[in-house]
């Protein structure tokens, strides 16, 4: 087998830990205030969306790393 | 610590033996009864049995009743709901051929009762960042969770003994982890399913005596997932499970839709003339994680096997080091 796999598992490791500080640097200060009862809901939505789009740009990204990674055993 | 020592050693003998106990009969009824499948990567018409599921929920719902009898924690409650539903729901596809959104959408439902008996924390840790709380987005997590840690082992299951191999090693490290960020109740409600995956290898590894079914490996991805969730221990778990992950990740990047194996018309893996197993050119097939394996040239089943549980204890040791992490601060 070659090392291919190792290094992708490792580079997803990594996206997974640069993923979280995103996350938690973003998403933690998030707090909204002046809708009464539904300052908990906005701000549940803001980080619902924010979280949302950093899936889609981490997914984007593991992508161009999987045909960068696996460029000629993709094509087969 | 000491007193969750007796129930922790009680729960993993009950998981072992009744799983060990309980899989031959089991092959011998399912014989009786014609529930065979052709093993397709066997040059002779081998049939094998399935599903295991039976022995496996089996042994889960014995051992974390003795721990529940000690402990009485919601959690373990939780977990066992959530399982064997997965059971369940496992078992309905073993038996009649469900649509390709059924196991999602159904998993979905089995993790209420998480959600129901509060059985979770929804702050969210992060290794070196600390943590972020998600009140709301954290139960849509818990939705999604069960069925991806389902789909993903049921997703690797392809080869003998993989699934059940994989699941050994990737609850172990999950539990390693646990002990390791002192979680103690969680990593003992977690033994169980070590050692009920590895009972079942016994009869699962090459050349398979019977396969765990739908059933069989969507109980243990549904535990893992509840584990990681009553565990507060889901990024971990994710590392732990990565090859898995990958190769569901390889599956739908290339088919670009949640679609059924046997809906897929490509053919990923053929045979050679001695039957190792080599990757096919067929650009309609998917590119899974033993395509990629077969890349570098044809291999024998059990090498492929091995070589998915090479990747598994990489990344294994990768959860364990994350574990390690959380406890760092920047």
């Amino acid at each position: 087998m070659k090392s291919d796999l190792f290094v992708f598992l490792f580079a997803m490791w990594g996206l997974i830990i640069v993923g979280g500080g995103i996350v938690v640097t973003l998403l933690g200060p998030i707090t909204i205030s002046g809708f009464g009862e539904f300052d908990w809901f906005i701000a549940s939505v803001i980080k619902a969306v924010i979280a949302l789009v950093l899936v889609v740009i981490w997914i984007l990204i593991l992508s161009k790393l999987k045909n960068w990674i696996f460029k000629k055993e993709i094509k087969l | 610590m000491i007193d969750l020592l007796i129930p922790a050693i009680i729960s993993c003998i009950v998981a072992f033996v009744v799983v060990f106990v309980m899989t031959p009969p089991l092959i011998k009824i399912l014989e009786k009864r014609n529930f065979a499948v052709k093993d397709m990567n066997k040059k002779e018409d081998v049939m094998v049995v399935r599903p295991g599921g039976p022995a496996i929920i089996a042994g889960i719902i014995a051992s974390e009743i003795v721990l529940y009898a000690f402990l009485q924690m919601n959690e373990i409650l939780a977990i066992l709901i959530t399982t064997t539903a997965a059971f369940l729901i496992g078992y309905v596809d073993d038996r009649k051929v469900m649509g390709g959104w059924f196991k999602p959408v159904a998993l979905a439902i089995a993790a209420i009762p998480i959600i129901a008996l509060g059985a979770y924390d929804s702050d969210l840790a992060f290794p070196l960042f600390g943590t972020v709380q998600i009140p709301a987005l954290y139960l849509a997590l818990i939705i999604f969770m069960i069925p991806i840690t389902g789909n993903t082992i049921n997703s690797i299951d392809v080869l003998n003994g993989v699934a059940s191999g994989f699941m050994v090693i990737a609850s172990f490290s999950l539990s390693i982890c646990l002990f390791i960020i002192q979680n103690y109740e969680i990593a003992i409600v977690s033994l169980p399913l070590g050692f009920v995956s590895l009972a079942f290898y016994k009869y699962h590894k090459i050349p398979s005596k019977i396969f765990p079914g739908d059933s069989g490996a969507l109980t243990l991805g549904a535990m893992y997932g509840a584990i990681a969730i009553v565990g507060g221990v889901e990024i971990i778990a994710a590392v732990a499970l990565l090859p898995a992950v990958i190769n569901s990740f390889l599956f739908l990047s290339s088919v670009k839709r949640v679609v059924e194996h046997r809906q897929i018309k490509g053919k990923p893996v053929e045979h050679t003339e001695d039957f190792r197993l080599k990757a096919t050119d067929d650009k309609k097939a998917p590119v899974t994680l033993v395509r990629l394996i077969l890349a570098g040239g044809p291999m024998s089943e059990k090498q492929v096997a091995f070589a998915i549980f090479k990747l598994a204890i990489f990344s294994g040791i990768l959860a364990v080091f994350t574990a390690f992490m959380m406890g760092v601060s920047l």
